[in-house]
């Protein structure tokens, strides 16, 4: 084969790589947890006695065990991924420990905006069952409204670019709305639905129709029209050229549609719970601000980081799985 | 694969192939560019044709035409006395870029005739064959991004062969493969035309290839291409690149396309 597989990765800053030895940045990563553990269980408190500290402290100290054992057991199976890691958990570390002082110990940062990182730990073993639920809430929303946006707009797509009637009716239309943000919707969609969650899928749905009608409809005229004739000479019918040739030849482009509508519908997700959702991220995010419980707020706003960067590697995976034909793909 | 053909229909594996007075053109710009002028040619059954002529005269056109992907604007071309009125997997063409589609495997791409006319579940062992006859049946699971340009091309070759036309149509097929890749395919090519049988019409620009292929050649002019020459080559396969004849012939050629003195 003329196509040579490169695994040489990279050379030269490959950190704490020496089979069999003791990994260096590992042992100092949990020398700072470590420390952030000390901290936080040696050093008093400012003002308030804030729940949890002790704990946070153990679970510091725990988490620098782990990071020495694996420091002095390169060999270990499974390991190789923490150590890649290993300047994160170093940086972590130390990052963990001036939170805690700017916060909790020396009261730098102005209350209650900053919270400390106990209290992070507090909301999320106090408010869990309250947290799961909204997490749930919010994936029932985002993912009915995606898919529903998705599937559409991939039909309206190929439609748009196979027949010239569709494009016909759809083109104008999609020239009127498509430059309009999704949300500038909401105060309609509340009123014409008939509960706040079908508005919020509506426009979740809208938010993804959009690009993903866009960059399939492109994908799908920007096809090498050789491919169509081949598949012609070869004695294929209309029903093959678009299943068979449009549609797999203009997978790549759909994909930057599907990417750039989820990422829009995110943005709706948010806004429609704050705005009219009564569960979810955002409903909790509004909540949270609404009584001033900024610890609350920092912990949902990390959970929901968690969920759309957790989506995006999914999508990212079945596009991989998909599109393994292609060469040099971006890697996220 | 050859005896699928005939036991279908009574004929013989090669098309005949009569143009008639075809004139075709594309219009720019509101205006009619004339391609092709009055272009008479008739084709016997099982010949090897080749079309000659200077860079962008219109032979290319002239095949689409004969695959059916494009209607012409005067005259008619019939295959086996029929009227040509669109594609036909008896009429397979095998391009400049070999095409292949990225998201297939080799074997996939080779499937695609078969698929299209829903006929792949009982002859997959066809594809396994032509894969075979060019020397790809190791490559049936690649994907095209990993072959060269010599084994994609033979990849395009299997997915026109799978199909057993009576008529294959190579527009240049070989114009992009190195010299020496191309004299081994020229030797593969005409062992394949001897085996099969079909009638084979050729667009090159290398005037050995011509030679070294075809039981017949054709020589255009410039645009809007009119025939001006046709040229038997009585000569038994396989043959010597160097055989004084062939030589005589080239030099006329050369002479046809006002280059007799460059040689």
């Amino acid at each position: 084969m003329a196509h040579a597989t490169s695994s040489a990765g990279l050379p030269a800053l490959e950190l704490g790589q020496a089979p069999g030895r003791i990994d260096p940045v590992l042992l100092l990563a949990g020398l700072a947890w470590a420390g952030a553990a000390a901290v936080t269980l040696l050093w008093p408190n400012a003002t308030d006695d804030w729940a949890f500290t002790e704990e946070l402290a153990y679970l510091a100290a725990a988490a620098a065990a782990v990071l020495a054992l694996a420091g002095l057991l390169p060999r270990a199976p499974g390991l190789a991924r923490l150590r890649r890691a290993g300047p994160w958990f170093l940086v972590l570390g130390i990052g963990l420990a001036v939170w805690e002082i700017a916060t909790a110990k020396l009261d730098l940062l102005p209350r209650p905006f900053f919270a400390p990182p106990q209290e992070l730990l507090t909301v999320y073993i106090d408010d869990w069952p309250r947290l799961v639920e909204c997490v749930l809430a919010s994936l029932g929303l985002l993912v009915t409204g995606y898919l529903l946006g998705a599937i559409t707009g991939f039909v309206t797509g190929i439609g748009l670019g196979w027949s010239r009637l569709v494009g016909y009716w759809v083109h104008p239309v999609l020239r009127l709305i498509g430059p309009l943000p999704p949300v500038a919707w909401l105060p309609v969609a509340f009123f014409t639905f008939p509960s706040s969650w079908a508005a919020s899928v509506f426009l979740i749905a809208l938010a993804t129709f959009v690009p993903v009608t866009i960059l399939t409809w492109s994908g799908v005229a920007s096809v090498n029209s050789a491919y169509y004739d081949i598949a012609r000479t070869l004695g294929a019918k209309n029903r093959f050229l678009v299943l068979k040739v449009a549609v797999p030849a203009a997978m790549p482009h759909v994909y930057v549609g599907l990417f750039m509508g989820m990422a829009a519908s995110f943005a709706v997700l948010v806004v429609a719970e704050m705005m009219g959702v009564k569960a979810g991220l955002g409903w909790y995010l509004q909540w949270a601000l609404g009584w001033a419980a900024y610890g609350n707020m920092y912990a949902a706003l990390l959970i929901t980081a968690l969920m759309c960067s957790s989506l995006v590697t999914l999508l990212f995976k079945v596009r991989d799985r998909h599109l393994a034909w292609q060469k040099g793909m971006l890697k996220w | 694969m050859v005896s699928a053909a005939l036991a279908q229909a009574a004929l013989p594996p090669g098309m005949a192939l009569s143009v008639e007075r075809v004139s075709h053109g594309f219009v720019l710009q509101d205006e009619l560019l004339p391609v092709l002028q009055d272009i008479a040619l008739d084709i016997e059954p099982g010949e090897f044709v080749a079309l000659l002529g200077p860079s962008g005269c219109g032979k290319s056109t002239l095949l689409r035409l004969i695959a059916g992907l494009e209607p012409p604007r005067g005259g008619r071309i019939l295959a086996d006395g029929a009227p040509i009125t669109g594609p036909d997997p008896s009429r397979v063409v095998v391009f400049q870029d070999p095409t292949l589609y990225p998201w297939r495997t080799v074997w996939d791409n080779v499937a695609l005739g078969l698929e299209a006319r829903g006929i792949l579940k009982s002859q997959r062992h066809r594809v396994d064959q032509a894969l075979e006859l060019v020397g790809l049946a190791r490559f049936a699971s690649a994907l095209p991004h990993q072959l060269s340009g010599g084994m994609a091309q033979r990849a395009a070759l299997a997915r026109a062969l799978v199909n057993d036309p009576r008529l294959l149509i190579l527009d240049e097929p070989l114009g992009k493969l190195d010299s020496l890749t191309r004299l081994t395919m020229q030797g593969e090519l005409v062992s394949l035309w001897q085996r099969a049988g079909f009638t084979a019409l050729m667009v090159t620009h290398d005037i050995e290839e011509a030679l070294f292929l075809a039981t017949r050649v054709i020589v255009f002019s410039d645009r809007p291409a009119r025939i001006v020459e046709e040229l038997r080559v009585d000569r038994p396969y396989p043959r010597h690149r160097d055989d004084p004849e062939l030589v005589r012939l080239r030099q006329r050629i050369l002479e046809r396309l006002g280059l007799g003195g460059s040689w």
